[in-house]
């Protein structure tokens, strides 16, 4: 396999590692499944439609014709909303590039000291105190980085999140530091875009009932026996999505600490970023800073950077051995290695032999001593191998 | 050892990189970004103390400046939320102006103290606003896989 120089410019998103779809030449960052999103959209402009063609004419001649701008100005701002939450970039951190990543392992070999052999060396957890807490740092075997307090890997789109709330599936993206206020201020407007609909439609059920009949509005306007259904069982999921991420916000909380029980108050453990205030706590969530992007979806990537990934590609393909015991370049974070072999990389010598003997046959012998400092996956590490066995 | 560079340019062209060093996120006042002032020890023959701890200082105060939640930031927040956001479209946020100002306050450092010394300076945000890389570079014409070597080796033995 001869290596081609790529001649046309490259821009970063093309090479960033994680399980994202990128559009609009990097403008917009998503997950991979959008199955959901759609749906949201089609939900929401589809009564919105409905409400329109059916409902506004009568409200805007019997009532005011208030009504359905008002509903306009509510579903543009909804929207808006959904759409910043989507599209943004939740905060996602970038994985440590080769040298930091070694510097890590050292600093983490030299703390460890030397480990007698057969034993497992300690968790990877670095200790912070934070306003008299003691906070742990966790190390993200996939991004070789110590998390920042309050960050979490997110499995579904294979990146570690600044502030991580959770992943959803209905805005089609992770919800972190950068989008959060956008999607509280989504279902905010929503539920109440949601409470407006359902009341109109009574308003206008009964209003025309009253000179026409029951049965007979049913007939005129079919679209509100839809928009009713939607908006019912919407305003309960909805209405109470809301309501909870408000009591998130008075108490400075994540969904994911909140999921967890980090900060339940069982040992005297306390959440270190409240101020104890509520007016201070949603100022600060929602009226904070806008953080910026830290990954350069659209700068353009170095050119050496381009050609070191065209020359490697064939000597990976040139070694007999199975990618899944390549050890001699185990840092590099953006090559996008299939998928069945990206775990591999890191936990090469004890999974190779148990778990993935189909694919590959059996080596014999085992693969060269890697120079580098040797890799930690989680089985080499006690603490995640005790709550790995708990959970089986 | 004193290598002597004029100017970012003939550094990056005579010289090569012999090592990194990585300056750590401070979290002890919480998640607000802040880099430990702590002197590394890989850089005690190459810079002063107090020139470095004045670079790091600075920058804390241009990170603490664009995160400050104040009248400002409100003001910024209501009238963003306002517009739905589409204000963005045409305005910087203030964020970004103060990351311009700490980019430009970098590059004017490593001109004028870190090359001189043979060191580079590498803005945080092009590393996750992570870590402060301090790029330590060795003149080509000496020893440097030595002098290398003998660095990586003194960074284990903490």
């Amino acid at each position: 396999m001869s290596a081609v120089m790529i001649t046309r410019k490259v821009r970063k998103w093309e090479r960033l590692p994680g399980k994202n779809t990128f559009c609009c030449d990097g403008r917009v960052m998503m997950a991979r499944q959008k199955g959901v999103f759609y749906l949201t959209m089609f939900l929401i402009m589809g009564t919105c439609s409905l409400f329109f063609a059916f409902e506004c004419p009568y409200l805007a001649v019997h009532l005011s014709p208030a009504i359905p701008v008002f509903a306009v100005l509510l579903f543009l701002f909804v929207m808006a909303m959904l759409l910043r939450t989507s599209f943004s970039d939740p905060g996602v951190l970038p994985r440590a590039l080769p040298e930091e990543a070694a510097f890590i392992e050292m600093e983490i070999e030299a703390a460890n000291g030397n480990v007698p052999a057969g034993q497992r060396p300690p968790p990877r957890i670095r200790n912070v105190q934070i306003n008299n807490q003691i906070v742990k740092l966790k190390y993200c075997y996939t991004c070789k980085i110590f998390r920042p307090p309050r960050a979490s890997h997110c499995s579904i789109c294979d990146n570690c999140v600044d502030r991580f709330d959770h992943h959803c599936p209905w805005v089609g993206n992770c919800v972190g530091k950068r989008n959060y206020r956008y999607f509280y201020l989504f279902t905010l407007s929503l539920s109440l875009l949601t409470i407006y609909i359902f009341a109109f439609d009574i308003v206008h059920v009964v209003m025309r009932s009253v000179d026409k009949g029951f049965l007979n509005t049913l007939q005129e306007t079919p679209g509100t026996v839809l928009e009713v259904l939607v908006c019912f069982f919407t305003l309960w999921s909805v209405v109470g999505l809301t309501g909870f991420h408000t009591y998130l916000i008075s108490l400075n909380q994540t969904t994911n600490e909140d999921i967890k029980g980090s900060w339940s108050g069982k040992n005297r453990v306390q959440n270190p970023y409240s101020h104890k205030n509520i007016i201070k706590n949603c100022c600060e969530v929602l009226c904070g800073p806008a953080y910026p992007s830290v990954l350069d979806r659209r700068g353009l990537m170095p050119e050496d950077s381009s050609s070191a990934l065209t020359s490697f590609a064939p000597s990976s393909t040139s070694i007999p051995a199975p990618q899944t015991t390549k050890t001699t370049a185990p840092l590099i974070p953006n090559e996008h290695t299939p998928d069945d072999a990206k775990p591999n990389i890191a936990a090469s010598a004890e999974k190779t032999s148990s778990h993935k003997a189909k694919s590959p046959p059996p080596k014999e012998e085992q693969p060269p001593l890697p120079t580098v400092p040797p890799l930690a996956s989680p089985e080499t590490d006690a603490e995640t191998s005790i709550s790995k066995d708990k959970m089986y | 050892m004193a290598t002597e560079f004029h100017n970012l340019q003939e550094l990056r062209r005579s010289a090569s990189l012999a090592n990194k060093v990585f300056i750590q996120r401070d979290y002890s006042e919480g998640t607000a970004c802040r880099f430990q002032t702590k002197f590394p020890s890989e850089l005690e023959s190459r810079i002063e103390r107090t020139l470095f701890e004045d670079t790091v200082k600075t920058l804390n105060t241009f990170y603490a400046e664009a995160e400050k939640i104040g009248g400002q930031s409100y003001l910024e927040g209501c009238l963003a939320c306002a517009t739905a956001y589409l204000i963005f479209l045409c305005m910087e946020t203030r964020y970004e102006k103060v990351l311009k100002k700490i980019a430009k306050y970098i590059q004017e450092q490593n001109e004028k103290i870190y090359a001189p010394r043979g060191l580079l300076i590498t803005d945080p945000i092009e590393r996750g606003m992570r870590v402060i890389e301090v790029s330590i570079y060795e003149d080509r014409g000496s020893s440097g896989s030595s002098s290398g070597s003998s660095s990586v080796s003194g960074s284990t033995a903490r």
